[in-house]
């Protein structure tokens, strides 16, 4: 097995896909010959042409649209928008369209396409370029949300979406494209979509979390068994919509005390969703309020300041023991 | 270092071809075979005689709010009866003469319109999206099925349609500027009815016409005389005809008026004058293509007469027919289906949570 980057990771599903499929077409801003400004395209207009990584104008509108148009038509348009932050131009293609055209046909158009799109802090980035809004997508009947955490699962789970018979917007965290690198098979391999992970078994307390923050989360709850002899479970939810509660509910009701930490504005936030899925579904198991441990509800600062934005394992850790001591 | 004019490669003509009072431009006039000379007339009345029965359905309360057609049938159908099964139409919201035209039936119309989404069921697949409320957002669907044929390299082209207000909507240009850029078989028909609710065409654009938008992207655009019907098959004719042979996207203008209101629930009287209205009434498509037919000896008054009280029985079995699965109300748990291609354990909690509900009801009811 190769060790991977997360862009080399989703560059192999892409390319896998494209090679078993003349349906995938991958479309977007410098995708095409640039191979995308992270890379992840890097590549595919020298192996598949330029009808197959299509170089689109400027135009985030346009670029959906237009996929919903060839999604229609039967082909698998993964197009990447290239920073979630310019998504807002495109969002009534996927509210209006992308998310209905299934249920206004009554299941006689259908929009198998996958929005690639990088979001979130930590790249010392512009504005624009570093906002996490997982719940706009995540609040449309219609969509899927998927949100991997690594080389692996993020290959996998593109590989799903792809294959996915229905619109999956897949957010691509900035901060972990290249910051580390994880065995990846050669070989095909795919991850169900709706479908949560346990990736680290404890008994004291559940830390529910996804994307860029599983890192922070995974140190927080090893600081926490080697500094307070804790044992947290973890659970990444991999996509956020439909959100699969069956995975951290049963947690919970063996912990007893669950966090959630996510780098999107607290209210209104992914949070605020799987609090009260375990207020419904856990509620007599619980020994202590739910924490929230996300960004801020204000707009992600500018560089110099989004480290205080961010949650990292510090205030991870200390919303543990918060949780832990009551 | 000259200062000059950069000569581009398209002019924006217009075209007229029977003029308002029935007038024929012989030379210009297209050799239509008889066949769809009869099929679009037919096709016009029916459009015209079920907007008006859906017109009282709707003062009647019997259906919800809708967007009328009439005065505007040349306008699109003249466009469609280009088209072949194979090709696609992408409607916007106020094409219900042309979307007959393609196959959807006048049942599934009331359906929708009277708040079932059944309506959009049809009983086989056809190449057609469904209605598009969002304005002009369609247009860029229309741009990527357009594309997918030209990379499966099947000769079928794309009809999309909007209105004058749609030209002021940035997905029209996205549009346009894609189709340009790949050159893909699509053809943008903009039914130029005057008035966008109650903003008129003059406070939509500065522009002198909106066929000359295509020229910022180098399409080829024309605008027609859009309650002559003649005028209109010839411009779409064109331009499919272009589309289908690799010559890339076309837009059409066709200048018409919406002889009614916005939709349903609007009132015009607020912002234009009866008088307008009047000047437009003498334009008015069906009657002009109907003298020409008379005129042609292609048809005659009786036979007018005959196929009116064949379209009226078409119509009212479709409301009766309609109005049954309406009165019988249907399945409310059917707003669960086609939301996903499978139901989410969330969504199944949610359906099941409805149908309790439902059965607590019932059990009252009976009780």
């Amino acid at each position: 097995m190769a060790k991977m980057t997360m862009v080399q990771a989703l560059n192999l599903a892409l390319r896998q896909e494209m090679e078993k499929d003349d349906r995938v077409v991958v479309l977007g801003e410098d995708v095409g010959v640039d191979g995308g400004v992270f890379r992840v395209t890097d590549g595919l207009i020298d192996q598949f042409g330029d009808q197959r990584a299509l170089d689109t104008p400027l135009a985030e509108s346009g670029i959906v649209g237009m996929s919903i148009g060839m999604a229609a038509y039967g082909l698998l348009p993964v197009c990447e928008i290239q920073f979630s932050g310019f998504s807002y131009l495109n969002f009534h293609q996927l509210e209006c369209h992308a998310a209905r055209l299934r249920w206004r046909s009554q299941g006689q158009i259908t929009v198998p396409m996958v929005l690639r799109t990088p979001y979130g802090g930590g790249v010392r980035a512009l504005e624009h370029h570093s906002e996490s809004r997982e719940v706009f997508y995540a609040h449309m009947p219609g969509l899927k949300m998927v949100i991997p955490s690594g080389p692996r699962n993020a290959r996998a789970l593109l590989v799903s979406a792809i294959r996915d018979p229905d619109p999956v917007v897949f957010f691509e965290g900035k901060a972990i494209y290249r910051a580390f690198r994880e065995e990846v098979p050669e070989e095909e391999e795919t991850t169900p979509i709706g479908k949560s992970q346990v990736v680290r078994e404890g008994k004291d307390l559940t830390m529910i979390s996804y994307g860029a923050m599983m890192r922070p989360t995974l140190d927080a709850a090893l600081e926490l068994k080697e500094k307070d002899g804790v044992e947290a479970e973890v659970i990444d939810l991999l996509t956020i919509s439909p959100l699969d509660d069956k995975v951290f509910v049963e947690s919970v009701t063996k912990t007893g005390r669950a966090m959630v930490i996510h780098e999107a504005p607290r209210s209104f936030g992914p949070g605020a969703e799987i609090v009260s899925r375990l207020m419904e579904k856990a509620f007599y198991y619980l020994e202590a309020p739910i924490a929230r441990v996300t960004g801020f509800d204000v707009t992600i600062p500018l560089f110099s300041r989004e480290k205080a934005y961010l949650p990292g394992v510090q205030r991870i850790a200390a919303a543990a023991r918060k949780t832990l001591s009551t | 270092m000259p200062r000059k004019k950069i000569n581009l490669p398209y002019n924006i003509e217009y075209l007229s071809i029977l003029d308002e009072k029935g007038k024929l431009d012989e030379k210009l006039e297209p050799d239509i075979p008889k066949e769809i000379l009869f099929n679009l007339h037919r096709a016009m009345l029916l459009g015209r005689r079920f907007d008006e029965r859906l017109m009282s359905l709707q003062r009647q309360g019997r259906i919800g709010t809708f967007a009328p057609v009439t005065g505007q049938e040349a306008a699109q159908l003249g466009a469609v009866a280009l088209l072949r099964s194979s090709d696609w139409f992408v409607p916007s919201f106020r094409e219900t003469a042309a979307e007959l035209w393609r196959g959807r039936n006048m049942e599934s119309v009331i359906l929708a319109f009277g708040g079932f989404s059944e309506g959009a069921k049809s009983e086989e697949k056809l190449n057609n999206l469904p209605v598009s409320v969002p304005v002009a957002s369609q247009v860029l669907h229309a741009v990527g099925i357009a594309w997918a044929i030209k990379y499966r390299q099947k000769d079928d082209v794309v009809m999309t349609f909007l209105g004058d207000g749609g030209t002021s909507e940035g997905d029209f240009h996205e549009g346009m500027n894609f189709a340009g850029v790949y050159q893909v078989p699509v053809i943008f028909v903009c039914q130029n009815n005057q008035w966008a609710i109650s903003v008129p065409r003059s406070k939509q654009t500065h522009s002198k016409t909106l066929a000359q938008k295509s020229l910022a992207y180098d399409i080829p655009g024309i605008q027609v005389d859009g309650n002559d019907v003649l005028a209109v098959y010839v411009a779409a004719h064109e331009a499919v005809q272009r589309a289908r042979s690799g010559g890339g996207p076309t837009m059409i203008e066709c200048v018409t008026y919406r002889m009614m209101m916005h939709t349903t629930a609007d009132d015009p009287k607020r912002y234009r004058t009866e008088k307008e209205v009047e000047i437009w009434r003498k334009r008015d498509p069906l009657s002009r293509f109907q003298k020409y037919m008379k005129d042609k000896g292609l048809i005659s008054h009786d036979q007018i007469e005959a196929l009116e009280e064949e379209i009226k029985a078409e119509i009212q079995a479709a409301v009766d027919h309609a109005e049954d699965q309406m009165k019988a109300g249907g399945d409310p748990l059917d707003m669960f289906e086609h939301t996903y291609a499978e139901l989410s354990p969330n969504l199944i909690e949610q359906q099941e949570e409805l149908k309790r509900e439902i059965a607590a009801i019932k059990e009252k009811n009976h009780g």
